[in-house]
């Protein structure tokens, strides 16, 4: 048994930074679709933004300076690019939720390209700040320091969510939407500020989360569809709208993108989406989402 | 007594969600032909019960008879095959459609080839929607787009709908909701038109509708069957009043209006 | 009166598409054929979405899976026409078969995920299985379609048989969505739980809807093999099914002559324009597509549907 572990700790332990990645990744998606049953096809693209702020900023030499700025920077303009999606989404609001899934849909897909357009077709590479950069010792095994800081980091940011979202009056309120929006309007708050706060910080964290994953997966075309996937699968598997759902399923993706490929790589991708597809039908709102009322 | 199965029998029927026993223990039975009318005050599980029959809702406990069948695990669809029809209190029609494709669309289901992948004429579906767009008062509206129709026209397009499946039980939520005057006459003469071999049930608070029409009806509360008789009974009933009102007045509850 | 100057119209595109070689360089001949097979594409995309009311992200997969067997029948076995066509089309309606029973299960965004992730799966599948794709390197040599033994290798030839396979698919889903079934579908996409309560099945007109889908755009996708002889594993993947969904929103989502002005508008901006632009096509369409959703929700067929509609009821 411990054996089989100490084979396999690499590839656990990534499963537990891909986990981190997806957590941040997909929490925000996760709190706007159960809020507010808007699917937000831009995430993708969102991450990808971070990515290339990360190349732009940390991509030829590792420094503290260049990371930091890549991860202000990203935040920042991932928290406007939300803000602006929200009242992008407005004027759809009492079309059926599709078109507003097909906007964000028309809004990845020119991201992207402006990003091809600026950066080019290659695979960037996004160096990790000094310190970082090297490799530790974990049970006898040699293991990148940075991944290890990216499970801490993710760990840090789901105790700030958590904390945030179960302890404060905002966090509340987010809650109560996710649970009930007519009823969160009918108190006198304003649903569209709620939307706007949480897709702002829902996308700045993707953006972040694009920064943090650079040193990993650098930056390139199509790593917004596939990071987009994941997080789908991430959101529908752990539940709609919550985030210990959204916490458990990045565990749970993680270890099947990590793990899993290592000892069934030809199956992996049948898990994870046959998980999804089970998910969906057996049980559209997740693991952790809130039932939806009986209509 | 003849031993001839009755219509509709719902035997201790019970739903719950969770611990609210919205419908608790019903037993009803309708003979063939009945006019049979359900009422209660708000939140006495009418809906819920209707949903059990039509299927849309699933029994927690008990069983549904629909004549010599068992449909307690048989799904919408299916009773609907097997004749059971309904019209909503919220008019459920296809908006984009045309008065004629909306009722077609009913029709054929039984009179004509819906699942032919090459177009048909289909004439028997046809002639059978001409009548029964007559016999609601639409025969000149035929073209119109349902989403263009007014109110009461929408009702009328839900029930020729309802008809259009021939049904051998036909469950109508709220009707006359809405209606007023010339209106409401109109339906209810309609569903007084009824053939003998449609056994109809009646949702309603128009309590005017209910007397007008229903041979027997049964008072829900609290998800309980309070009391099922014939109008007079009902109406001589303290327990009835008491249910509605929370007091003993009859005449608020009983004396007309306009 | 409405439907005659409808079939007027149809004629004259009929006749113009036709003579299309005669009269055009064997380049823009090879761009009019790779619009018919992405025509074909979105006309098949229509019809579950535009007619069923199930947006579907992963129509590409069968697309992609026709392709690659169309392909790879015709390099293995036989490129006699019609094989490899009706292999492609069976290949599709095997693979929506497959996939489908699950998939319409869910409705709505639910319906668009799963399916995205249907997609996805398939994606990763033809870039794994490299002894029958050739991974990412994709599927080349592709020979060319034979008709009675001789290869078709003009231009204007391979534009005819392209044609051919069309109007076949084509007039097969017009056909439909002027039968019963076609109604039902309808009836399903406006009102799901009123179908239901008069005694219809939505799962299993649902189902047979997607599998006929998958049928014409596996059709689509042999086409494909026969005209660019190259299959790659970007004709299944997200792109390819993303904007063929921006060619049914455009064009107008329900009346699948609409689907084909939208294909004919993404690969025009895509590959005539393309090169012009800098190859900042998708662009352009990108932002075409955002202006739809907010000034068109009918697309451009809906302009055409209004000003139609200028009758009293």
């Amino acid at each position: 048994m411990l054996s089989w572990f100490d084979t396999n700790l690499v590839s656990i332990l990534n499963g537990f930074a891909i986990g981190s990645l997806l957590f941040i990744l997909a929490v925000g998606l996760s709190i706007v679709f159960g809020m507010m049953d808007v699917l937000n096809l831009a995430h993708g693209a969102l991450y990808l933004v971070g990515a290339y702020f990360g190349y732009q900023f940390a991509g030829d030499t590792s420094s503290w300076l260049g990371f930091g700025t890549a991860l202000g920077t990203a935040a920042l303009v991932g928290v406007l690019a939300g803000g602006v999606l929200s009242s992008m989404t407005e004027p759809l609001a009492r079309r059926p939720h599709l078109d507003q899934a097909l906007l964000t849909l028309g809004v990845a897909l020119v991201v992207a390209e402006l990003l091809a357009i600026f950066y080019g077709n290659d695979v960037l590479r996004v160096r990790p700040p000094p310190g970082l950069n090297g490799s530790m010792q974990v049970f006898g095994n040699t293991y990148p320091t940075y991944r290890l800081a990216l499970i801490g980091i993710g760990v840090l940011i789901a105790v700030a969510v958590f904390v945030v979202v179960e302890r404060t009056t905002v966090g509340a309120l987010v809650r109560a939407s996710v649970a009930d929006r007519e009823m969160v309007a009918t108190l006198g708050v304003d649903n569209r500020l709620v939307k706007l706060a949480v897709l702002g910080v829902g996308s700045g964290l993707a953006a972040l989360a694009g920064v943090l994953g650079g040193p990993i997966y650098g930056a390139g075309p199509g790593l917004d569809e596939r990071v987009l996937i994941l997080a789908l699968v991430v959101v529908v598997i752990g539940g709609l709208g919550s985030i210990k759902g959204a916490f458990v399923g990045a565990l749970l993706i993680g270890q099947v993108e990590s793990l899993g490929r290592a000892l069934v790589p030809d199956l992996a991708s049948f898990v994870l989406f046959g998980a999804l597809a089970l998910v969906l039908i057996v049980r559209p709102r997740g693991l952790f989402g809130a039932p939806k009322a009986a209509v | 007594m003849t031993a001839a199965p009755s219509a509709l029998e719902l035997r201790s029927v019970s739903r719950h969600f969770g611990a609210l026993r919205a419908v608790d223990e019903v037993d009803l039975t309708l003979p063939a032909g009945a006019r049979h009318a359900l009422i209660g005050p708000n939140g006495a599980g009418k809906s819920t019960l209707f949903r059990l029959i039509t299927g849309t809702l699933r029994v927690t406990a008990g069983a549904v008879w629909l004549g010599e069948q068992d449909i307690t695990g048989q799904r919408e669809f299916r009773r609907a095959r097997l004749g059971i029809s309904q019209t909503l209190q919220h008019s459920s029609l296809f908006l984009p459609l045309t008065v004629e494709q909306n009722a077609m669309l009913a029709a054929q289901q039984w009179r004509g080839t819906p699942w032919s992948l090459l177009p048909r004429r289909q004439p028997a579906a046809r002639e059978r929607v001409a009548e029964l767009l007559g016999s609601v008062g639409l025969g000149a509206r035929a073209a119109v787009t349902a989403g263009a129709l007014s109110h009461g026209e929408r009702r009328q397009l839900e029930i020729a709908l309802a008809l259009a499946c021939e049904p051998r039980l036909l469950l109508l939520d709220e009707p006359a909701a809405g209606m007023a005057g010339a209106e409401r006459e109109r339906l209810v003469e309609l569903i007084r038109a009824l053939p003998s071999s449609v056994t109809v049930l009646i949702v309603e608070h128009d309590l005017d509708v209910v007397f007008q029409l229903a041979s027997a009806i049964t008072v829900l509360h609290l998800g309980r069957v309070l009391l099922t008789g014939s109008p007079s009974d009902v109406r001589a009933s303290a327990a009835v009043r008491e249910a509605y009102l929370g007091t003993a007045n009859r005449e608020e509850l009983f004396v007309g209006e306009a | 009166m409405k439907q005659r100057a409808g079939l007027l119209v149809g004629a004259v595109v009929l006749v113009a598409l036709a003579l299309v070689p005669l009269f055009v360089a064997p380049y823009e001949t090879g761009i009019m054929s790779r619009i018919l097979i992405f025509a074909l594409l979105a006309v098949s995309l229509d019809l579950l979405v535009g007619i069923t009311g199930l947006p579907s992200l992963g129509h590409a997969a069968y697309f992609g899976i026709g392709a690659y067997t169309a392909g790879w029948l015709s390099l293995n076995v036989s490129a006699e026409a019609p094989v490899p066509l009706l292999a492609a089309t069976a290949a599709g309606a095997v693979a929506a078969a497959a996939t489908g029973w699950l998939a319409v299960r869910s409705t709505g965004v639910f319906f668009l995920m799963l399916t995205l992730a249907i997609g996805e799966l398939i994606f990763q599948v033809a870039q794994q299985w490299e002894s029958v794709t050739g991974g990412s390197n994709g599927l080349f040599g592709i020979p060319a379609v034979r008709i009675a033994g001789s290869p078709l290798t003009l231009a204007g030839f391979v534009y005819w048989y392209v044609l051919a396979g069309f109007l076949v698919g084509y007039a097969g889903l017009r056909v439909v969505s002027a039968s019963p079934f076609g109604a039902v579908l309808r009836g399903i996409r406006d009102n799901e739980p009123r179908m239901r309560s008069l005694g219809y099945s939505p799962f299993r007109y649902k189902y047979a809807a997607f599998v006929l889908a998958g049928a014409v755009a596996g059709l689509a996708g042999g086409l494909l093999a026969a005209q660019a002889r190259l299959v790659t594993t970007a004709d299944l993947g997200f792109t390819t099914a993303a904007l063929a969904l921006l060619a049914v929103v455009i064009g107008g989502a329900g009346t699948l002559w609409g689907a084909c002005l939208g294909a004919a508008l993404v690969v025009l901006v895509r590959d005539a324009l393309g090169p012009r632009l800098d190859g900042h096509g998708p662009l352009v369409l990108g932002l075409v597509f955002i202006a739809t959703v907010y000034l068109l929700p009918r697309g451009f067929a809906g302009l055409a549907a209004l000003r139609l509609r200028r009758r009293p009821a």
